[in-house]
């Protein structure tokens, strides 16, 4: 028996194979079908019912269904647009925009929304039903630097909630109350800061409407561009090149890297550095680290440190592993401060006093990275201010820069030069990839010369947990990576139960990486748009002359001329960090040591 | 089977012997509307007399028998002494002495406690002469209020055990699930879904951990079928789940009964734990090589918890939202295992077809609706309760025979079937015979079997805003058709309640009716707007009257009720402008007095304060 099956999609014969719902079939066969609720990545929920269809079955009963939640099953007779569903599709947006918060001018989201997106489409004029009153509003939380949650634009499509659970196994949001009465809010109605979030992003990252929405900090941004007492340094994390470009209609995976500095210095930013040489800076600490634990057979497996979320969830859950994680700072916290010692003695102009360093990162949880105890130095953070790839888009936008147009730009010297090895952080396994095209010379002298370590590599569903082994000159060493806290979680139960055979951990929060991270511009309804990204990365990482952070001439000069050698004391001062016990006593169970 | 199973006939025989023992037994109802009424202490006095009491002559001592609801809780405490063949109603603890005296012991009945025909005057003695009784045939009832439903001993009297003992002997699970195939049986839950077909889909998936999951969350507002089977007859509904699980090979089960139900979760724990001491549950049951053990899963009073699979979500320790059918439980239930729910009251159907065959089962109801079918009588009838009658049993036989009537003389105007799921069937469907089909096709349904008649003092559009006040509380809030719709529908019921309809909501009414019941994620939703639906289409006149006329035909919407000072009639004694709270009523003294609309409140304070009856209310 063969596995291809047959439909009919509005008169047209489709094939399908193993497509997860109808809704896929559809999208496969040409067709578009309004949702808020269904994401690829996530299950099935079916609650917003704007996806519902017309199913004729073979003995002749026609239903309604939601096609994302109902398996494509042979020989049925599916319409996708008839009077029934345009019918249902109406009413559900004109019950939504009841009950919204339509200040849709000033809203984050605006132009962005799929709400609006689809109230345009189906020609919504009036409202027939009751509005909310505005004095019913319910509170903005807008506690925490990274997301702002404003239930008043909720439509209760469980995204959030499904993101939160199924990504990263923490539930922080969650439903409460019953009927129209239900809200999506995290325990007890607390506000995000209040809980165990990690501000990995995600929740808003899949959220249609503006009810979860980055906070943003370009006014704070273009507040320090445009103050003449003021100047600039800019960082770029990897995984921004390969996306910022759909925010100006180029394909997902389009390395605009040039385009970003040429755009960055149009906006006005002094200097242009990029994010990706100091991640070449984290591998030379980092891998010395790893050659060193392993030598001493101590504190392993290590785990990475570039992933803020990842950093968080240890601190508040399992504060009992934080002698795993590697004291290396995250890229974005490693070249900060350098920029703060030695822009000022390189550039003409630049002091200690009047630096700010603004990164552009794909990340929501940077922003509270920036702000912890350990990164800010004599009162002042060691990161001025972090905006998110979406906040760069909008920022070029409201310079009036035609972006795709420009001419590509170079990065400043010394501290933007980078090879293959930092450019691949940007994807889950490329860190723990980059760390052991390094950790192999720093064992044995000599060069790793397979460098492409491709078991490592992978941003699908099915490609969350990854392992590979390398033989260091006789000595097995075998690498984890992990992207999704829920991931996590389970390699941490193998550790804690003594199962664990892996000596390297490393762990990204977002599901693929940072190229699929919370900060990015929206990728949620199209599970290929990571793919692409990762493999914008990896053909960057096969092209570039220098593949190792070792390697780096740049990097190779400020550890001659200023920080000695990897896990020196100057290294250690700038580089490296400390974390805090933040358990708060969670419902989880934790074992504390 | 290598296996000997007990004899069940003996032991039967046995418990019929503990039974003679007790000598004249005395049924006092003490099911939870008897409790409420006293049965209690009913039975304390019984208690009182002792089991010595010198009774009639061929008994030598009496024992008072704790049973589950006789069903005519309108009428309870109800007393029935089965040897004297009498039926007491509303007794009294007071009343004891009185039978104990002047009948137990000298065979003189109590006229005073007998039941009045409502039509003809006349003292019933014996219960199967009482027209609430003599129409109906119980048989998933047939135990309750006959035995007490805290004895293992009493259940195995009446025959409790014997069809599980009879299915583990021929040892045949297809057959069994054949057999229910064959008696036609369909869900008593409200969806009517055939139950052989059920058990056959559930059971393809045998070889791995199955689950049978009873669905005991009654949340009608009124219906209590399941609650007394429960609380009457508990053995009868593990009998009927460990058929079932012998059936599609579970070993292990659920009940999901409502926390609002405290004596049938007492009871069905005594039962499981008495059944599973005595073997009839647990493993090696009755001897043979099958296992069941059953679990009772308190629910926390959500409505849509009635949903099967928002049930299942509770079990499993989710929020009780429903999850999106396919994949249906037969399949992927329970902890993602295959599983079978059935309602109560079809797994109490279970042991009779099994014991009587599935040709008697099907000999009763109709050509698609086989068998017999609680319903819970309520309303403005002479007689409420719990009745069981065949399916195909017209409403006029229900109402007028059963249900005695319609109180205080008045005059019929409609019944809402299926509680708020179900719709209103008017005068023009009182002679269609009740079945699953029928009642669709009329727009309603059979839903659990709640039954509420109205008279012609109701207003149905405030009926219609009932029902939705209860969804749009009860929905979950998941979906935006149900969670959003019925909300938007409540607000334009209420708004023409008040007298503040206009035409064009009737239309956004309907519009939005149908969206929520094409739209909706789950049973809950899908049936919210028949209510509504099915009084538009009967009754349309009645909300035309109260949005164009401003009235409210039956009197009942207080911001629609307008109240007048007949002049002619009126004296100026001003008792009225006194007594008004808000200072509406204008005149001077021995002059007419006049309302003003305006500031009226319409709370009547006027109306009865009028010594000369010349203040009426339209």
């Amino acid at each position: 028996m063969t596995d291809k099956k047959t439909l009919i999609i509005n008169g047209k014969e489709v094939e399908f194979t193993n497509e997860p719902n109808l809704l896929e079939v559809i999208r496969k066969a040409g067709f578009k079908v309004p949702t808020f609720c269904y994401r690829p990545d996530l299950t099935q929920f079916g609650a917003c019912r704007m996806c519902v269809v017309e199913v004729e079955y073979p003995n002749g009963r026609v239903m309604i269904n939601s096609s994302c939640t109902m398996p494509p099953e042979a020989g049925i007779k599916v319409k996708t647009n008839t009077e029934r569903t345009r019918r249902i599709r109406k009413t559900v947006l004109e019950l939504l925009l009841a009950n919204h918060d339509r200040e849709c001018t000033t809203c984050e989201k605006s132009g962005n929304c799929e709400l609006q997106e689809y109230a345009h489409e189906y020609g919504i004029k009036d409202i027939k039903y009751v509005e909310k009153r505005k004095d019913l509003y319910l509170p903005i939380d807008d506690s925490n630097p990274s997301i702002v949650r404003d239930p008043n634009k909720c439509i209760l499509c469980g995204a959030c909630v499904r993101a939160c659970a199924e990504f990263q196994g923490h539930s922080v949001l969650g439903f409460a109350n019953r009927g129209s009465k239900t809200v999506v809010q995290p325990l007890a109605g607390k506000k995000l800061s209040s809980v165990d979030c990690v501000f990995c992003g995600q929740c808003q990252a899949v959220c249609p409407t503006g009810a979860l929405t980055i906070k943003s900090d370009v006014e704070t941004a273009w507040s320090m561009v445009n103050n003449p007492e003021i100047k600039t340094a800019v960082q770029i994390a990897p995984s921004v090149r390969v996306a910022l470009g759909e925010m100006f209609g180029l394909k997902p995976g389009e390395n605009t890297i040039g385009l970003i500095y040429a755009a960055l210095k149009e906006i006005g930013f002094d200097l242009v550095f990029d994010t990706n040489f100091s991640a070449d800076l984290t591998i030379m600490e980092e891998a010395h680290e790893f050659v060193q634990r392993l030598s001493e057979n101590k504190d392993l497996p290590l785990f990475t440190s570039c992933c803020p979320a990842w950093v968080r969830y240890l601190e508040t859950q399992h504060p009992d592993m934080l002698h795993h994680l590697s004291s290396c700072k995250s890229p974005q916290g490693m070249l900060s401060p350098v920029l703060k010692e030695l822009v000022p003695q390189n550039f003409e102009g630049f002091t200690k006093e009047n630096l700010k360093v603004v990164s552009i990162m794909p990340c929501t949880a940077k922003k509270v990275e920036a702000r912890r105890a350990q990164l800010i130095k004599d009162g002042k953070p060691e990161t001025d201010v972090v905006l998110t790839t979406q906040e760069l888009g909008k920022m070029i936008k409201a310079a009036g820069i035609d972006f795709d147009t420009l001419e590509p730009a170079k990065a400043d010297s010394p501290f933007g030069g980078y090879t293959g090895a930092g450019t691949i952080f940007g994807a889950s396994g490329g860190v723990a990839e980059a760390a052991v095209r390094t950790a192999y010379t720093f064992a044995t002298g000599e060069e790793l010369s397979d460098i492409d370590i491709t078991p490592l590599r992978g941003v699908d569903k099915d490609s969350r947990t990854k392992d590979a082994e390398i033989d260091i000159k006789g000595t097995k060493v075998k690498i984890r990576v992990v992207s999704t806290l829920k991931e996590a979680e389970k390699s941490i139960k193998e550790i804690k139960n003594g199962t664990a055979d892996f000596q390297l951990l490393e762990v990204m929060a977002c599901p693929g990486g940072c190229i699929n991270g919370g900060g990015q511009p929206r990728s949620c309804d199209d599970i290929h748009i990571k793919e692409e990204r990762a493999q914008g990365l990896y053909k960057e990482d096969s092209e570039l002359p220098v593949r190792k952070s070792h390697q780096n001439p740049d990097i190779k000069k400020l550890y001659a001329e200023y920080l000695e050698a990897p896990g020196s004391h100057r290294a250690h001062e700038l580089l490296h960090t400390t974390y805090s016990d933040k358990f708060t006593g969670s419902y989880k169970d934790v074992v504390k040591h | 089977m290598t296996t000997t199973l007990i004899d069940i006939k003996k032991e039967q025989e046995n418990a019929k012997e503990k039974i003679k023992a007790q000598g004249l037994r005395v049924l006092v109802c003490a099911g939870t509307g008897c409790i409420a009424n006293g049965s209690l202490d009913v039975i304390k006095q019984f208690e009182k007399f002792g089991a010595d009491v010198r009774t009639l002559q061929h008994h030598d001592k009496m024992t008072v028998v704790p049973t589950g609801c006789h069903g005519f809780c309108e009428k309870g405490v109800l007393v029935i002494i089965p040897d004297l063949d009498i039926t007491y109603v509303k007794v009294k603890p007071e009343d004891v002495e009185e039978i104990v005296e002047s009948h137990i012991i000298n065979n003189k009945p109590v006229e005073r406690l007998l039941y009045t025909d409502p039509k003809t005057g006349e003292h019933i003695h014996k219960n199967e002469e009482i027209g609430f009784y003599n129409q109906q045939t119980r048989t998933s009832l047939a135990n309750c209020g006959h035995i007490n439903a805290e004895s293992l001993d009493e259940a195995i009297a009446v025959g409790g055990y014997a069809a599980l003992h009879k299915v583990l002997e021929e040892n045949n699970p297809e057959a069994v699930i054949e057999e229910i195939t064959k008696s036609g049986l369909r869900g008593r839950g409200g969806g009517g879904f055939p139950t052989g077909l059920k058990w056959k889909f559930t059971a393809a998936n045998r070889g791995g951990k199955s689950y049978v999951v009873c669905n005991g969350d009654e949340g009608d507002p009124g219906a209590f079928m399941d609650r007394s089977i429960m609380e009457g007859d508990p053995h009868k509904l593990l009998e009927g789940m460990a058929i079932a699980g012998f059936a599609i090979g579970a070993d292990e089960a659920y009940i999901y009964v409502r926390a609002e139900y405290p004596m049938a979760i007492k009871r069905l724990r005594i039962a499981i734990a008495d059944a599973e001491k005595a073997g009839y549950l647990g493993n090696n049951i009755m001897g043979s090589d099958f296992n069941f053990t059953i679990h009772i899963k308190e629910g926390a009073g959500a409505f849509v918890c009635g949903e099967e699979t928002a049930l299942l979500a509770s079990i499993e320790g989710e929020r009780g939202m429903p999850r999106p059918k396919p994949p249906f439980p037969a399949n992927k239930g329970l902890f993602g295992r295959p599983t079978l729910i059935n309602n109560v009251e079809t797994l109490a159907n279970v042991p009779v077809i099994i014991a009587k065959g599935a040709e008697w089962f099907s000999s009763l109801g109709t050509e698609k609706s086989k068998g017999t079918k609680t319903f819970a009588l309520t309303g403005e009838v002479n007689n409420t309760g719990l009745i069981e009658v065949p399916m195909g049993t017209t409403l006029r036989e229900i109402v007028f025979d059963i249900g005695g009537g319609i109180r205080n003389g008045k005059k019929f105007k409609a019944v809402q079937i299926g509680g708020p799921s179900g719709g209103c069937l008017t005068e023009e469907h009182l002679d269609i015979p009740m079945d699953y089909d029928n009642l669709i096709a009329a727009g309603a349904m059979v839903g659990s079997g709640g039954l509420v008649v109205m008279n012609e003092d109701t207003c149905i559009v405030e009926v219609a805003r009932f029902f939705m006040n209860f969804t749009q509380n009860e929905s979950c809030g998941k979906c935006v058709p149900c969670r959003e719709g019925t909300k938007n529908m409540l607000k334009i019921l209420e708004k023409i309640v008040k007298g503040r309809g206009e035409m064009k909501d009737l239309d956004t009414l309907e519009e939005l009716a149908h969206a929520v019941k094409d739209g909706s994620l789950c049973g809950l939703g899908k049936t919210a707007p028949n209510p509504v639906l099915s009084t538009l289409k009967y009754f349309r006149d009645e909300y035309i009257a109260h949005i164009r006329d401003k009235k409210c035909p039956a009197g009942v919407c207080t911001a629609l009720k307008v109240i007048e000072i007949d002049p002619e009639l009126c004296k100026g004694c001003t008792k009225c402008a006194r007594n008004c709270p808000v200072g509406a009523i204008e005149g001077t003294v021995k002059n007419p007095h006049k309302i003003d609309q305006t500031k009226c409140i319409k709370c009547g304070a006027c109306l009865n304060s009028c010594p000369f009856k010349a203040i009426k209310q339209k």
